[in-house]
Protein backbone atom coordinates (compact mmCIF):
# COMPACT_ATOMS: atom_id res chain seq x y z
CA UNK A 1 0.00 0.00 0.00
CA UNK A 2 1.34 3.60 -1.22
CA UNK A 3 0.80 6.89 0.49
CA UNK A 4 -3.08 7.88 -0.32
CA UNK A 5 -3.76 11.19 -1.33
CA UNK A 6 -7.20 12.97 -1.60
CA UNK A 7 -6.33 16.32 -3.44
CA UNK A 8 -8.86 19.02 -3.65
CA UNK A 9 -9.86 18.43 -6.65
CA UNK A 10 -11.44 15.40 -5.43
CA UNK A 11 -8.72 13.24 -7.17
CA UNK A 12 -6.89 10.52 -5.09
CA UNK A 13 -4.17 8.33 -5.82
CA UNK A 14 -1.69 6.59 -4.00
CA UNK A 15 2.40 6.70 -4.03
CA UNK A 16 4.15 3.68 -4.58
CA UNK A 17 8.00 2.97 -4.43
CA UNK A 18 8.74 6.60 -3.36
CA UNK A 19 12.31 7.16 -1.94
CA UNK A 20 11.94 8.40 1.46
CA UNK A 21 12.17 12.29 1.57
CA UNK A 22 11.21 12.47 -2.15
CA UNK A 23 7.69 13.54 -1.74
CA UNK A 24 7.74 15.83 -4.88
CA UNK A 25 4.79 15.40 -7.16
CA UNK A 26 3.12 18.26 -8.29
CA UNK A 27 1.64 19.85 -4.96
CA UNK A 28 3.40 22.26 -2.08
CA UNK A 29 3.50 21.23 1.30
CA UNK A 30 4.10 23.81 2.69
CA UNK A 31 2.71 24.90 6.54
CA UNK A 32 -1.29 25.25 5.84
CA UNK A 33 -1.72 23.29 2.53
CA UNK A 34 -1.24 19.69 3.60
CA UNK A 35 -2.72 18.57 0.63
CA UNK A 36 -2.61 14.60 1.48
CA UNK A 37 -5.56 15.15 3.71
CA UNK A 38 -8.77 16.53 2.58
CA UNK A 39 -9.91 19.29 4.47
CA UNK A 40 -12.78 21.08 4.63
CA UNK A 41 -16.69 21.50 6.62
CA UNK A 42 -16.92 17.42 6.44
CA UNK A 43 -13.00 16.66 6.95
CA UNK A 44 -11.16 17.42 9.94
CA UNK A 45 -7.05 16.89 9.35
CA UNK A 46 -5.00 15.58 12.83
CA UNK A 47 -1.84 14.48 12.26
CA UNK A 48 -1.38 13.23 15.60
CA UNK A 49 0.27 10.52 17.39
CA UNK A 50 -1.40 8.07 19.37
CA UNK A 51 1.45 7.46 21.67
CA UNK A 52 1.86 11.11 22.14
CA UNK A 53 -0.31 11.11 25.91
CA UNK A 54 1.52 8.66 27.03
CA UNK A 55 5.56 9.55 26.07
CA UNK A 56 4.61 12.93 27.39
CA UNK A 57 3.62 11.25 31.10
CA UNK A 58 6.85 8.98 30.32
CA UNK A 59 9.00 12.16 29.73
CA UNK A 60 7.57 13.33 32.97
CA UNK A 61 8.89 10.06 34.56
CA UNK A 62 11.93 10.50 33.18
CA UNK A 63 12.34 13.96 34.68
CA UNK A 64 11.17 12.56 38.08
CA UNK A 65 13.94 9.73 38.37
CA UNK A 66 16.77 12.43 36.73
CA UNK A 67 15.95 15.02 39.70
CA UNK A 68 16.70 12.19 41.66
CA UNK A 69 19.91 10.61 40.40
CA UNK A 70 18.25 7.27 39.58
CA UNK A 71 18.26 5.02 36.83
CA UNK A 72 15.44 3.49 35.57
CA UNK A 73 15.45 -0.14 33.80
CA UNK A 74 12.09 -1.31 32.29
CA UNK A 75 12.53 -5.29 33.08
CA UNK A 76 10.20 -7.31 30.17
CA UNK A 77 9.99 -11.25 28.98
CA UNK A 78 6.96 -13.93 28.39
CA UNK A 79 5.08 -15.11 31.93
CA UNK A 80 7.22 -17.58 33.10
CA UNK A 81 10.43 -16.67 31.81
CA UNK A 82 12.45 -15.54 35.17
CA UNK A 83 12.15 -12.17 35.67
CA UNK A 84 11.25 -12.13 39.31
CA UNK A 85 13.79 -15.32 39.94
CA UNK A 86 16.60 -12.74 38.70
CA UNK A 87 15.03 -9.96 40.28
CA UNK A 88 15.71 -11.63 43.55
CA UNK A 89 19.05 -12.96 42.81
CA UNK A 90 19.93 -9.32 42.02
CA UNK A 91 18.67 -8.04 45.10
CA UNK A 92 20.50 -10.62 47.10
CA UNK A 93 23.84 -8.98 45.53
CA UNK A 94 23.34 -5.26 45.03
CA UNK A 95 20.57 -4.84 48.20
CA UNK A 96 24.14 -3.77 50.68
CA UNK A 97 25.52 -1.67 47.46
CA UNK A 98 22.89 0.40 46.04
CA UNK A 99 19.62 1.17 47.00
CA UNK A 100 17.04 -0.20 44.52
CA UNK A 101 13.13 -0.14 44.23
CA UNK A 102 10.93 -2.15 42.46
CA UNK A 103 8.26 -1.51 40.59
CA UNK A 104 5.82 -5.12 40.39
CA UNK A 105 3.34 -5.11 37.64
CA UNK A 106 0.72 -7.85 37.88
CA UNK A 107 -2.82 -8.30 36.57
CA UNK A 108 -4.10 -9.90 39.39
CA UNK A 109 -2.14 -10.59 43.14
CA UNK A 110 0.74 -9.60 44.77
CA UNK A 111 2.70 -13.00 44.48
CA UNK A 112 5.14 -11.76 43.09
CA UNK A 113 5.71 -8.79 45.01
CA UNK A 114 5.96 -10.80 47.92
CA UNK A 115 8.83 -12.67 46.32
CA UNK A 116 10.85 -10.24 46.53
CA UNK A 117 10.13 -8.38 49.74
CA UNK A 118 12.68 -9.18 52.83
CA UNK A 119 15.72 -8.06 50.53
CA UNK A 120 15.86 -4.38 51.60
CA UNK A 121 14.34 -2.85 48.54
CA UNK A 122 11.11 -0.78 48.14
CA UNK A 123 8.67 -2.26 46.09
CA UNK A 124 5.81 -0.43 44.82
CA UNK A 125 2.69 -3.20 42.77
CA UNK A 126 0.62 -2.45 40.39
CA UNK A 127 -2.35 -4.37 39.61
CA UNK A 128 -3.27 -3.81 36.00
CA UNK A 129 -6.71 -5.47 36.30
CA UNK A 130 -9.14 -2.56 35.76
CA UNK A 131 -12.80 -4.88 34.60
CA UNK A 132 -11.89 -5.50 31.28
CA UNK A 133 -9.48 -8.92 32.60
CA UNK A 134 -6.25 -6.54 33.10
CA UNK A 135 -3.82 -4.03 30.40
CA UNK A 136 -1.00 -6.52 29.48
CA UNK A 137 1.44 -4.10 29.77
CA UNK A 138 2.68 -0.78 32.29
CA UNK A 139 2.15 2.16 30.52
CA UNK A 140 3.71 5.10 31.75
CA UNK A 141 0.68 6.80 33.20
CA UNK A 142 0.66 3.25 35.30
CA UNK A 143 4.26 3.61 36.30
CA UNK A 144 4.06 7.40 37.10
CA UNK A 145 0.93 6.67 39.55
CA UNK A 146 3.62 4.13 41.15
CA UNK A 147 6.42 6.69 41.77
CA UNK A 148 4.84 8.28 44.84
CA UNK A 149 4.88 5.11 46.94
CA UNK A 150 8.84 5.27 46.59
CA UNK A 151 10.77 7.17 48.00
CA UNK A 152 13.12 8.27 45.07
CA UNK A 153 15.60 10.41 46.55
CA UNK A 154 16.75 7.36 48.62
CA UNK A 155 17.28 5.56 45.67
CA UNK A 156 19.89 4.65 43.13
CA UNK A 157 18.14 2.07 40.72
CA UNK A 158 14.74 1.46 40.04
CA UNK A 159 13.84 -2.04 38.28
CA UNK A 160 10.50 -1.94 36.77
CA UNK A 161 8.77 -5.28 36.12
CA UNK A 162 6.29 -5.45 33.64
CA UNK A 163 3.92 -7.71 32.49
CA UNK A 164 4.65 -10.55 31.37
CA UNK A 165 4.05 -10.68 27.70
CA UNK A 166 6.02 -10.60 24.71
CA UNK A 167 4.08 -8.09 22.80
CA UNK A 168 2.53 -4.82 24.83
CA UNK A 169 5.23 -3.57 26.64
CA UNK A 170 7.06 -3.33 23.72
CA UNK A 171 5.05 -0.47 22.44
CA UNK A 172 4.89 1.65 25.97
CA UNK A 173 7.80 4.07 27.10
CA UNK A 174 7.59 4.57 30.80
CA UNK A 175 10.22 6.77 31.36
CA UNK A 176 12.93 3.99 31.37
CA UNK A 177 16.82 4.28 30.19
CA UNK A 178 17.51 1.19 29.47
CA UNK A 179 15.53 -1.62 28.44
CA UNK A 180 16.32 -5.30 29.41
CA UNK A 181 14.59 -8.64 28.76
CA UNK A 182 14.77 -11.97 30.48
CA UNK A 183 14.31 -14.57 27.41
CA UNK A 184 14.60 -18.36 28.36
CA UNK A 185 15.92 -20.57 26.28
CA UNK A 186 12.48 -23.59 27.24
CA UNK A 187 10.90 -20.37 24.64
CA UNK A 188 12.75 -21.42 21.33
CA UNK A 189 15.28 -20.06 19.08
CA UNK A 190 13.05 -18.27 16.84
CA UNK A 191 11.34 -16.02 19.25
CA UNK A 192 13.09 -13.13 17.97
CA UNK A 193 11.67 -13.15 14.94
CA UNK A 194 7.83 -14.19 15.74
CA UNK A 195 8.07 -10.86 18.33
CA UNK A 196 10.32 -8.51 16.74
CA UNK A 197 9.24 -5.30 18.06
CA UNK A 198 9.70 -6.44 21.30
CA UNK A 199 13.53 -8.03 20.86
CA UNK A 200 14.36 -4.55 18.56
CA UNK A 201 13.43 -2.16 21.81
CA UNK A 202 15.62 -4.21 23.72
CA UNK A 203 19.28 -2.80 24.82
CA UNK A 204 19.58 -6.36 26.65
CA UNK A 205 18.71 -9.68 26.32
CA UNK A 206 19.24 -11.99 29.33
CA UNK A 207 19.41 -15.50 28.42
CA UNK A 208 17.90 -17.56 31.07
CA UNK A 209 17.41 -20.57 32.17
CA UNK A 210 21.13 -21.58 30.76
CA UNK A 211 21.06 -24.49 33.76
CA UNK A 212 18.39 -26.24 31.57
CA UNK A 213 21.08 -26.82 28.30
CA UNK A 214 21.79 -30.15 28.51
CA UNK A 215 18.50 -30.78 28.61
CA UNK A 216 17.13 -29.06 25.66
CA UNK A 217 17.86 -28.96 21.87
CA UNK A 218 18.58 -25.67 22.14
CA UNK A 219 20.43 -23.90 19.35
CA UNK A 220 22.21 -20.89 20.79
CA UNK A 221 23.96 -20.03 17.26
CA UNK A 222 20.36 -20.22 15.85
CA UNK A 223 18.76 -17.95 18.34
CA UNK A 224 21.70 -15.47 18.08
CA UNK A 225 21.24 -15.50 14.53
CA UNK A 226 17.35 -14.06 14.90
CA UNK A 227 18.27 -12.23 17.87
CA UNK A 228 20.91 -10.09 15.24
CA UNK A 229 18.35 -10.23 12.36
CA UNK A 230 16.19 -8.50 14.13
CA UNK A 231 18.38 -6.17 16.51
CA UNK A 232 22.33 -6.12 15.56
CA UNK A 233 22.78 -3.87 18.72
CA UNK A 234 21.45 -5.96 21.26
CA UNK A 235 23.94 -6.81 24.65
CA UNK A 236 23.43 -10.39 25.49
CA UNK A 237 23.87 -11.70 28.52
CA UNK A 238 23.83 -15.51 29.11
CA UNK A 239 22.60 -16.30 32.96
CA UNK A 240 20.66 -18.86 34.72
CA UNK A 241 19.04 -16.93 37.53
CA UNK A 242 18.26 -20.50 39.65
CA UNK A 243 22.36 -21.15 40.19
CA UNK A 244 23.00 -17.57 39.78
CA UNK A 245 25.25 -18.26 36.57
CA UNK A 246 26.18 -15.16 34.78
CA UNK A 247 24.12 -12.72 36.85
CA UNK A 248 27.44 -10.69 38.35
CA UNK A 249 27.59 -10.09 34.67
CA UNK A 250 23.80 -8.34 34.76
CA UNK A 251 24.56 -6.66 37.69
CA UNK A 252 27.88 -5.38 36.16
CA UNK A 253 25.15 -3.79 33.14
CA UNK A 254 23.18 -2.29 35.41
CA UNK A 255 25.94 -0.43 37.19
CA UNK A 256 27.23 0.96 33.71
CA UNK A 257 23.93 1.63 32.87
CA UNK A 258 23.54 4.01 36.52
CA UNK A 259 26.78 5.59 35.64
CA UNK A 260 25.48 6.53 32.53
CA UNK A 261 22.47 8.29 34.37
CA UNK A 262 25.00 9.90 36.94
CA UNK B 1 -4.90 -6.17 23.90
CA UNK B 2 -3.61 -2.70 24.53
CA UNK B 3 -6.04 -1.38 21.81
CA UNK B 4 -8.12 -1.17 24.07
CA UNK B 5 -6.07 1.32 26.34
CA UNK B 6 -4.82 2.55 22.95
CA UNK B 7 -8.59 3.62 21.85
CA UNK B 8 -8.88 5.54 25.14
CA UNK B 9 -5.75 8.17 23.82
CA UNK B 10 -7.99 8.20 20.28
CA UNK B 11 -11.28 9.23 22.18
CA UNK B 12 -9.02 12.07 23.51
CA UNK B 13 -7.75 12.71 20.38
CA UNK B 14 -10.60 12.68 18.64
CA UNK B 15 -13.24 14.45 21.31
CA UNK B 16 -10.32 17.41 21.22
CA UNK B 17 -10.62 17.96 17.14
CA UNK B 18 -13.83 17.03 16.87
CA UNK B 19 -15.00 19.72 19.35
CA UNK B 20 -18.13 18.71 19.68
CA UNK B 21 -19.19 18.05 16.53
CA UNK B 22 -20.52 14.16 15.56
CA UNK B 23 -17.63 12.40 14.19
CA UNK B 24 -18.39 9.74 11.56
CA UNK B 25 -14.90 8.19 10.70
CA UNK B 26 -11.80 8.32 12.37
CA UNK B 27 -8.95 7.75 9.53
CA UNK B 28 -6.07 6.09 11.92
CA UNK B 29 -2.71 5.08 10.07
CA UNK B 30 -0.80 2.10 11.77
CA UNK B 31 2.40 1.36 10.58
CA UNK B 32 3.28 -2.34 10.34
CA UNK B 33 6.16 -2.37 12.86
CA UNK B 34 3.17 -1.60 15.35
CA UNK B 35 1.83 -4.18 17.11
CA UNK B 36 -1.77 -2.66 16.64
CA UNK B 37 -4.15 -5.70 15.41
CA UNK B 38 -6.99 -3.20 13.02
CA UNK B 39 -9.59 -5.69 13.73
CA UNK B 40 -8.95 -5.27 17.09
CA UNK B 41 -8.94 -2.01 17.29
CA UNK B 42 -12.28 -1.04 15.52
CA UNK B 43 -13.74 -3.86 17.81
CA UNK B 44 -12.40 -2.14 20.32
CA UNK B 45 -13.52 1.53 19.49
CA UNK B 46 -17.13 0.39 19.88
CA UNK B 47 -16.61 -0.95 23.65
CA UNK B 48 -14.68 2.87 24.50
CA UNK B 49 -17.24 4.63 22.11
CA UNK B 50 -20.81 3.38 23.05
CA UNK B 51 -22.03 5.57 25.54
CA UNK B 52 -20.25 8.75 24.36
CA UNK B 53 -20.57 11.09 21.73
CA UNK B 54 -18.48 9.20 19.49
CA UNK B 55 -20.76 6.27 19.61
CA UNK B 56 -21.84 5.25 15.78
CA UNK B 57 -18.06 6.49 14.86
CA UNK B 58 -16.40 4.09 13.07
CA UNK B 59 -12.10 3.60 12.67
CA UNK B 60 -10.95 3.23 8.99
CA UNK B 61 -7.07 1.81 9.29
CA UNK B 62 -4.77 2.88 6.57
CA UNK B 63 -1.45 0.09 6.84
CA UNK B 64 1.87 1.47 6.24
CA UNK B 65 4.79 -0.98 5.00
CA UNK B 66 7.70 -1.00 6.82
CA UNK B 67 10.49 0.37 4.91
CA UNK B 68 14.66 0.50 5.63
CA UNK B 69 17.84 2.17 4.51
CA UNK B 70 20.90 1.13 4.61
CA UNK B 71 23.85 3.23 5.92
CA UNK B 72 26.50 1.80 4.21
CA UNK B 73 25.14 1.58 1.02
CA UNK B 74 21.97 3.83 0.61
CA UNK B 75 19.79 0.96 -0.54
CA UNK B 76 15.82 1.24 0.41
CA UNK B 77 13.42 -1.63 0.81
CA UNK B 78 10.83 -2.59 2.04
CA UNK B 79 11.06 -5.18 5.00
CA UNK B 80 8.56 -7.59 4.32
CA UNK B 81 6.78 -10.41 5.99
CA UNK B 82 10.68 -11.71 7.39
CA UNK B 83 11.69 -9.06 10.06
CA UNK B 84 14.60 -9.08 8.80
CA UNK B 85 17.03 -5.79 9.58
CA UNK B 86 20.10 -6.16 7.27
CA UNK B 87 20.46 -4.70 3.89
CA UNK B 88 18.76 -6.43 1.23
CA UNK B 89 21.38 -5.53 -1.04
CA UNK B 90 24.88 -5.33 0.82
CA UNK B 91 24.03 -7.54 3.56
CA UNK B 92 25.09 -4.56 6.40
CA UNK B 93 23.32 -4.69 9.15
CA UNK B 94 23.57 -0.83 9.87
CA UNK B 95 20.26 0.10 8.25
CA UNK B 96 17.52 2.24 9.77
CA UNK B 97 13.59 1.88 9.46
CA UNK B 98 12.04 4.47 7.65
CA UNK B 99 8.55 4.10 7.81
CA UNK B 100 6.73 1.35 9.33
CA UNK B 101 6.31 2.57 13.07
CA UNK B 102 3.91 5.34 12.25
CA UNK B 103 0.60 5.46 14.91
CA UNK B 104 -1.51 8.00 14.50
CA UNK B 105 -5.01 9.73 13.94
CA UNK B 106 -4.51 11.62 10.31
CA UNK B 107 -8.04 12.83 10.17
CA UNK B 108 -11.82 12.70 11.20
CA UNK B 109 -14.88 12.88 8.58
CA UNK B 110 -17.14 14.62 10.70
CA UNK B 111 -21.31 13.54 10.18
CA UNK B 112 -23.97 15.13 8.74
CA UNK B 113 -25.49 17.05 10.96
CA UNK B 114 -29.01 15.80 12.26
CA UNK B 115 -31.21 18.43 10.79
CA UNK B 116 -28.90 17.83 7.61
CA UNK B 117 -28.16 20.98 7.60
CA UNK B 118 -24.50 20.22 6.89
CA UNK B 119 -25.11 17.37 5.06
CA UNK B 120 -22.53 16.95 1.70
CA UNK B 121 -23.54 16.07 -1.46
CA UNK B 122 -27.22 16.67 -1.28
CA UNK B 123 -27.82 13.89 1.49
CA UNK B 124 -30.92 14.37 3.52
CA UNK B 125 -31.41 12.90 7.13
CA UNK B 126 -34.90 11.82 7.10
CA UNK B 127 -36.47 12.76 10.54
CA UNK B 128 -33.77 13.86 11.87
CA UNK B 129 -31.77 10.76 12.02
CA UNK B 130 -28.35 10.50 10.68
CA UNK B 131 -28.01 8.67 7.48
CA UNK B 132 -25.86 5.68 8.59
CA UNK B 133 -23.71 4.79 5.78
CA UNK B 134 -24.70 8.09 3.87
CA UNK B 135 -22.52 10.37 6.17
CA UNK B 136 -19.17 7.93 5.12
CA UNK B 137 -20.08 9.06 0.89
CA UNK B 138 -16.66 9.93 -0.35
CA UNK B 139 -14.63 8.15 2.30
CA UNK B 140 -11.74 6.64 1.24
CA UNK B 141 -12.00 2.70 0.55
Amino acid sequence: MGRFHRHDDGTAHSHDDLPAGDHSHGHSHDPGDHSGYQTGPDRVEVLERIFDENDKTAAANRDSFAVSGVCAVNLMSSPGAGKTTLLRETLQRMAGELRIGIIEGDIETSLDADRLAGFGAQIALINTGNGFGGECHLDAPMVGSALPRLALGDLDLVIIENVGNLVCPAEFDVGEHARAMVYAITEGEEKPLKYPVMFRSCDLVLVNKMDLLPYLGFDMDAFLASLRAVNPAAAVIQVSARTGEGVDAWCDWLRARLAEVR
Amino acid sequence: MHELSLCGSIANIVTRHAAGRPVSVIHVQVGQLRQVVPDTLVFCWELVSEGTPLAGSRIDVEGVPARMRCRACGHVAEVGDLPVFACRDCGSIDAEVISGEEFMVTSLDLAAAPDGAAAPDGAVAPDGAVPDGEANEGAST
